[in-house]
């Protein structure tokens, strides 16, 4: 048994139909992850220390237990509990929330980065708390950081394949059904294998190019 | 309320024995994985660019693709080749090659961060190319990369769940059982493998963040 | 090491030595002579291509054209069937035996202890064994002044103790000649006495040959046979230190140590 090309050719857009599917649930994930995030950046940030130290053990407990046992966790065990999820937003939350502990973590090397001086002017002009952030502190930290965003786009979408736990059709459940099928794995899966190749890498590369030109513009390891 | 609690030392009772399990997969893969990262770390920075560039198709290969797609492919597609692996070996080498891949742009990164002065000193002490690799950058390179290899440790012993995909009795795929064979237990068993995998990763976590105190304090004693 | 110097053949001869950056040319057709035994400083403005003419010599830049000769063997190329290929790294590594380097920002082994940084290439490149080593290193820093730093890390010394023990770990070795670069310029002047003193002092009791790329005009009569002023990649002009600091004939040079002398 080795390669065939006929079946390869048939099966190819069977599988690459479900590219909405994954794309929806990519960009889903990501803007739950941007946001929360967000949250937890400045939850972490509080002055009220129970706050900020809760926070900071959620952060620790998400980011060191499997994406895929949370997964089960939000769909098999939520709705025991009375919240009841369907699969896609069950995969698109538990991604987005998993992947929100990296992004926080990017979100606040970006605030770290803002010179004491900037919040010195910030007050000594009298600015509020909200103002100083939104105008003075977030439109400095977040650019530099933000092909380090992109980043957590891409592997956002490599994650996709975990949701065939629960039974969303992504491509490698796709590629798995056709599979089973047929009893010929190999070229459905080799078929979802390139499809992430030929579009994680370009993507890849576009913010390799985005970091070097903001780390120019901001200057840093410009050499 | 202990009825309760009964439940809960019921599953741990079950679960124990897979988390034998996910540690021999942790483990393995570990070793492997630091090998093929300091293989193909090493690589990335030969003088050989025919060695450059098959280890960079190597780790870009491993990195632009997905982990379960990954696995998926070598326990189910890769037997039409007639090349079988058990399901063991097949979780253990998808994960290794992975997260060699990521390991060794670690590695790759420790090595090029050393300052050029470093070889150029050794240079002029008349070193070979061995011997300044390892007298001079490696034991370097290797305290810079101490933080990023235990991050990476952290992330393959979340990746070990992903073997339960693939019907490795793992803690995941044995908590998988428990609940289905029983509903009632759904929400202590998914609770229970959280805190599992978690209490796996407290003493990485804390080597972790010992680890990156004492890098960023600098280069003092060995 | 063992080899007998032909009569009156320089130790070191530059001949017709290019050297470009991208499109930069640092050096333009250098010819400049090394003796046995002889110390020469080279002093000129920034970009004159000083610290590149010892670069070469340590193999740690190309030369773009030229050939640069120690003890007669070319260093950079080899010769097969009577023309000359590229060297490859064994016959650098047979040359650069016979050469030690001092750099300006140290280039200590900062994971290593101060003994160690003074032993380890004396054990793995000259096979000495440890014991011996580390006597000889020990002998070494004491001549130094550092007989009571061999525990420490080099991170824990000031600038100027650094510099010596890189001073030391070079000289150990025993080269036929010494390259000094800027040795003194990433130094606290108040440190900067320290260094010059075991310089001048190792002068004194060896004969190594020793090429100081520096800009202490007072350092470099003490030490110096001849002083080398280099300008825009050629020599402007070279002599013994008092024709050179005395009576300089260039405009170009008496513009320079006008500038030099007026600024230290």
């Amino acid at each position: 048994m080795s390669w065939d090309w006929e079946f390869a050719i048939k099966v190819f857009p069977e599988i690459f139909n479900v590219i909405w599917l994954v794309i929806g649930i990519t960009f889903g994930a990501y803007a739950v992850a941007l946001v929360f995030g967000l949250i937890l950046t400045f939850a972490r940030r509080s002055s009220f220390k129970p706050l900020s130290w809760t926070v900071y053990g959620f952060i620790e407990f998400i980011r060191s237990t499997p994406p895929l046992v949370q997964l089960f966790f939000v769909y098999f065990a939520l709705p025991l509990i009375g919240i009841s999820l369907n699969k896609y937003v069950a995969g698109i939350l538990t991604l987005g929330i998993h992947y929100s502990t990296y992004v926080s973590e990017v979100y606040r090397s970006g605030i770290d980065s803002i010179e004491k001086g900037q919040w010195e002017a910030a007050r000594a002009l009298n600015f509020t708390k909200s103002q100083t952030w939104s105008k003075v502190i977030l439109p400095q930290a977040i650019p530099p950081v933000i092909p380090m965003l992109g980043n957590y786009l891409i592997v956002l979408f490599k994650e996709t394949p975990l949701l065939m736990a629960i039974g969303v059709v992504e491509f490698l459940q796709k590629a798995f059904l056709i599979g089973a099928d047929h009893f010929k794995y190999l070229e459905p899966l080799t078929i979802v294998g390139l499809l992430f190749l030929l579009l994680s890498y370009p993507a890849a590369l576009l913010i390799n190019r985005l970091e070097k030109w903001s780390n120019q513009a901001y200057g840093k390891g410009s050499r | 309320m202990w009825d309760n609690i009964n439940v809960y030392f019921d599953i741990l009772h079950k679960l124990l024995p897979a988390g034998w399990m996910t540690i021999k997969i942790l483990v393995t893969s570990a070793l492997l994985t630091y090998l093929i990262a300091f293989i193909a770390g090493l690589g990335r920075v030969s003088q050989f660019s025919i060695i450059r560039t098959l280890t960079m198709i190597y780790v870009e290969l491993f990195r632009g693709t997905s982990l379960l797609v990954q696995m998926f492919w070598i326990f189910f597609a890769l037997p039409a080749f007639g090349v079988e692996f058990s399901a063991f070996w097949a979780g253990v080498l998808a994960l290794s090659l992975n997260y060699g891949a990521y390991a060794s742009e670690v590695v790759r990164g420790s090595i090029l961060a050393i300052p050029k002065t470093q070889t150029e000193a050794s240079i002029a002490l008349n070193m070979t190319r061995w011997q300044r690799l390892k007298l001079v950058i490696l034991p370097q390179a290797f305290r810079i990369m101490l933080p990023g290899l235990g991050n990476n440790s952290i992330e393959l012993l979340k990746g070990t769940s992903l073997v339960s995909l693939i019907t490795l009795g793992d803690l995941t795929y044995r908590g998988l059982i428990i609940q289905n064979t029983n509903l009632s237990y759904t929400v202590p068993v998914f609770i229970l493998l959280l805190i599992l995998y978690f209490i796996i990763a407290l003493p990485l976590i804390i080597l972790v963040r010992r680890l990156e105190a004492s890098a960023s304090k600098g280069v003092a004693k060995v | 090491m063992t080899k007998n110097p032909v009569q009156n053949q320089p130790l070191v001869k530059y001949e017709k030595v290019s050297k470009k950056f991208d499109d930069l040319e640092v050096l333009k057709g250098l010819d400049l002579d090394i003796n046995q035994g002889e110390r020469v400083a080279l002093i000129g403005p920034s970009g004159s291509g000083k610290t590149t003419i010892i670069r070469m010599l340590m193999t740690l830049e190309e030369p773009t054209s030229g050939i640069i000769k120690v003890d007669g063997t070319p260093l950079w190329h080899k010769e097969v069937n009577g023309k000359l290929a590229p060297a490859d790294e064994n016959h650098l590594r047979k040359i650069r035996g016979d050469i030690g380097m001092v750099f300006q920002q140290f280039n200590l082994f900062p994971h290593m202890t101060i003994l160690r940084n003074v032993t380890e290439a004396q054990v793995h490149v000259k096979g000495i064994p440890k014991d011996e080593a580390e006597k000889r290193a020990i002998t070494m820093l004491e001549k130094v002044g550092l007989g009571e730093k061999v525990d420490a890390y080099p991170l824990q010394l000031s600038g100027g103790q650094q510099q010596r023990v890189a001073i030391a770990r070079a000289v150990v070795m025993q080269p036929k000649i010494m390259l000094f670069d800027e040795v003194t310029s990433a130094l606290d002047p108040e440190l900067v006495g320290e260094v010059l003193e075991v310089i001048k002092e190792i002068a004194k009791e060896s004969d190594m040959a020793m090429i100081l790329v520096t800009h202490e005009m007072d350092f470099a009569r003490d030490v110096a046979d001849r002083i080398v002023f280099l300008h825009g990649g050629l020599i402007e002009e070279q002599g013994s230190p008092k024709e050179i600091l005395e009576n300089p004939q260039s405009s170009r040079l008496q513009s320079f140590l006008k500038r030099f002398l007026s600024t230290t």
